[in-house]
């Protein structure tokens, strides 16, 4: 018996070794929001194109993409053309226009055209707030259930959109 | 040319790396005396080898070689000179370099040295240390070689190194972490070769103390300077953040001081024999996971550097083959050592005993939280991350409690102490430290946790004290005499226990007493925060060698008096299109003024950040006296006489 202790250390050490395999690979960067399996929380935000107040009601019913950008931010810009090809190919993609003022908001979509099916305006950042971003852009991927089910941070590219449309189906 | 000179070096030193790594334990097996001899020499020359590559790397980084990939990757012709050096450990390749060649620094230190060493430890213990070597040299030369070339392409200028590296701090930090890490594993070797040759008695425990005393002085001291780096360049005024990778130097760490004091005991009385073996293999092998950790990517972390799965595959196997064959080695040996003497409950024993348990729990809290996320994901529960809430709460209580025992444990006798001797001694310190810290909490408006932390604080301070006065006052000599006949040893184990409890009332006040806020200023207004008056004279533009930085000058002033001009930076990296903040700090004894620039908020104003962090310097100063303990029980004479009784 007293032979048998001396060995614990080296079951451990071994359990952890293959807890260690099966992570290796994966990658560390993947952050899930901690809102992924529930509804799109509470939204009342002004709509840049009818300046109508748009709640959970307005909501598109299928999957689509809510996305966080803002004319401040670079990536935003990177991002943009992509998501310009994503809408030809009918994605429906809701523009949370975050911490942003209106007048640049439209004078950007005037330049570069518009993405999206609706843009709502998050002026103060509350509603990103509650949908846990921490910057833009930012993508939350919503079924047709209305609940969220995946979060992408960064620029939506080739690598990011093959994911998402993973969830999306 | 030159760069496949340091490749073909490399190899020729994992070919003696190989050797020493078999032919002397073949040796040892078949009683061959010329075998075992060639230890030596083929130590020397296996460490004579990774110097030529790591001169070569020097040498591509100072003459801006870009032709070599890392070199192109890790620095840029404008980078100043220094930064180049150090860029030599700026990433992977160039930090595993480092790390080899530091491991073969050790093992030439043990080389030259072991002829005072029985004559099979010796080669043994080269031996282990070639097998690691040979692990790192093979991990090096298959999956990153700093050597590799970007031909023909050649790109006309690097792409700099990463800015966070470009200071001070960071040209010494990793050097003397590694030194710290790599140290253990002389330690590791003399418990792996006292388990190969079955001599499992005090004597391994004498040899390594020393050394495992310097591993452990270079390692406090590069968590020292990485925490002072940290605080001072991450541009938020943190000190310490729970991040993985420094949970990592800090597991080590942890791990390392329990088997100081654990080593001590398997000499001095011959208990703990086969827990002390474990501990040194536990101390190396979180070392070795250490690197595994930072270098694999399967921890997020701030220090995120470039993951590979090839190379965290490699890294796995090779903590796999060195870590797991020293724990079977372990289950199949120790099993066959005797139960030591046995030892009375308040005995040094039992105190040390105590202090074991409580910094393998603290280790094993550190490597649960560190872990804890991949443990969670790796049974499909999602992902989380573990945060400084659960260190604090977890770590501060143990830790107190540790030191509580701490001040106890120099006083009590080796065997067995009168409890009654003990209480005694321990009742007046007691009371005083407790009415003290009580005093001094009331009168400045500190908590409960103040006041519980500068009592254990006092009690330290005031047993340590006793013990040194009890002990020279004894006998008939004078005070002066008897305390310089004090071994070494002794105030080494002073100066680390104060140290202690100087880093302990600088996280105590920094977490209690310090100050911070955010302010809109611009030029020529005057912000007043925390008693001082913060007055932005301009803004000016600089050119660095570079980058270019917006730099503000702020005066400070309190009751009227001008304390601090301080010049904090918001600085571009052309090279990398990388903005970095320059924090700018006016150090004190008591208080650190920090400010660090935000963003632009329109023309003239700026968004800054101001702190003021009440004795953040202690933190470190604590660190530093700690590692000159360190140094100094090291140097202890009985170390070096008993080595001329072996010669005699």
């Amino acid at each position: 018996m007293r032979k048998v202790i001396f060995f614990i250390p080296l079951v451990v050490f071994i359990a952890l070794g293959i807890v260690f395999y099966l992570q290796l690979g994966k990658n560390p960067e993947y952050m899930p929001s901690a809102l992924v399996g529930k509804p799109v929380p509470k939204i009342h935000l002004v709509s840049l194109d009818t300046d109508q107040v748009v709640t959970n009601m307005g909501l598109p019913k299928g999957p689509y993409l809510i996305n966080f950008w803002g004319t401040w931010c670079p990536t935003c810009a990177i991002e943009h053309p992509y998501l310009m090809r994503l809408e030809k190919q009918g994605v429906p993609i809701i523009g949370i226009d975050y911490k942003d003022d209106k007048a640049s908001a439209e004078q950007w979509l005037r330049n570069k055209g518009n993405p999206y099916k609706m843009v709502l305006l998050d002026e103060l950042g509350n509603f990103g707030v509650n949908m846990g971003v921490t910057g833009a852009p930012e993508t939350v991927v919503i079924n047709s259930k209305g609940i969220i089910v995946y979060r992408h941070q960064g620029a939506v590219d080739d690598v990011a959109w093959k994911t998402i449309q993973g969830y999306m189906q | 040319m030159l760069p496949e000179v340091g490749n073909f070096s490399l190899i020729l030193s994992l070919f003696f790396a190989g050797s020493l790594a078999i032919v002397p334990i073949i040796g040892y097996w078949r009683h061959n005396p010329i075998l075992l001899s060639t230890a030596r020499p083929l130590t020397l020359l296996m460490s004579c080898f990774v110097l030529v590559s790591f001169i070569v790397l020097a040498i591509a980084f100072l003459t801006n070689d870009f032709s070599v990939l890392y070199v192109s990757l890790n620095s840029n012709s404008n980078l100043p000179i220094w930064y180049k050096f150090s860029a030599i450990w700026g990433s992977h390749e160039g930090s595993l370099l480092l790390w080899v060649l530091i491991l073969c620094g050790w093992s030439t230190a043990v080389a030259l040295k072991s002829h005072t060493l029985p004559k099979e430890v010796g080669p043994i213990v080269l031996s282990v240390l070639g097998m690691v070597a040979t692990g790192f040299l093979l991990f090096m030369l298959f999956t990153s070689s700093p050597f590799v070339r970007d031909l023909p392409n050649v790109p006309a200028n690097g792409e700099d190194l990463n800015p966070l590296l470009q200071d001070v701090g960071l040209v010494i930090h990793p050097p003397m972490l590694y030194m710290g890490y790599v140290g253990f594993s002389v330690a590791f070797a003399f418990a792996i070769a006292a388990l190969i040759t079955g001599n499992l008695n005090s004597s391994w425990a004498r040899w390594a103390r020393p050394w495992t005393a310097v591993s452990w002085a270079f390692l406090t001291l590069g968590i020292t300077l990485g925490s002072w780096w940290a605080y001072y360049e991450l541009g938020w005024g943190g000190w310490w953040f729970w991040d993985p990778v420094e949970n990592a130097s800090l597991m080590p760490w942890l791990a390392g001081t329990a088997l100081i004091h654990s080593l001590a005991v398997t000499e001095k009385r011959g208990v703990f024999k086969s827990w002390t073996v474990l501990l040194a293999i536990f101390t190396f092998s979180l070392s070795l996971l250490g690197t595994f950790l930072v270098r694999s990517g399967v921890l997020t972390s701030v220090h995120a550097f470039a993951a590979d799965p090839t190379r965290g595959v490699f890294i796995l196997a090779l903590l796999i083959v060195l870590i797991g064959s020293s724990l079977l080695l372990y289950a199949l040996r120790a099993s066959q050592v005797k139960a030591g003497v046995a030892f009375g409950l308040t005995g040094r024993e039992a105190w040390l005993l105590l202090n074991n348990i409580i910094l393998t729990v603290l280790t094993l809290t550190v490597l649960l939280g560190t872990l804890y996320p991949l443990l969670f994901e790796a049974l499909d529960l999602g992902r989380i991350s573990v945060g400084a809430p659960y260190f604090n709460t977890v770590f501060s209580p143990l830790a107190l409690l540790l030191m509580v025992f701490m001040a106890i444990g120099p006083l009590s006798k080796w065997h067995n102490t009168k409890p009654s001797l003990l209480v005694r001694l321990c009742v007046w310190p007691g009371v005083v430290s407790i009415l003290l810290a009580g005093v001094i909490s009331y009168a400045y408006h500190l908590g409960g946790m103040a006041w519980l932390s500068l009592s254990v604080a006092f009690w330290v301070v005031l047993l340590t004290c006793k013990d040194w006065f009890l002990k020279v006052s004894a006998g008939s000599k004078g005070i002066i005499p008897r305390a310089r006949q004090l071994p070494r040893n002794y105030y080494g184990m002073m100066l680390a226990h104060l140290g202690l409890v100087v880093s302990l009332i600088g996280i105590l006040m920094v977490s209690t007493c310090s100050e911070e806020t955010t302010v809109k200023i611009a030029a020529g207004q005057t912000v007043s925060f925390a008693g001082y008056q913060f007055t932005l004279n301009q803004f000016e533009s600089l050119k660095g060698p570079n980058y270019v930085a917006d730099q503000a000058d702020i005066a400070v002033y309190q009751h009227g008096k001008l304390v601090a001009q301080l010049k904090p930076e918001k600085r571009f990296y052309e090279a990398r299109r990388q903005v970095m903040t320059e924090a700018s700090l006016d150090a004190g004894m008591t208080r650190d003024i920090y400010v660090s620039l935000g963003e632009k908020l329109d023309d003239q104003a700026w968004s800054m950040r101001i702190y003021v962090k009440a004795f953040v310097r202690w933190i470190w100063f604590g660190g530093i006296l700690m590692m000159c303990g360190g140094v100094l029980s090291a140097l202890d004479k009985r170390y070096r006489n008993r080595v001329e009784g072996c010669h005699a």
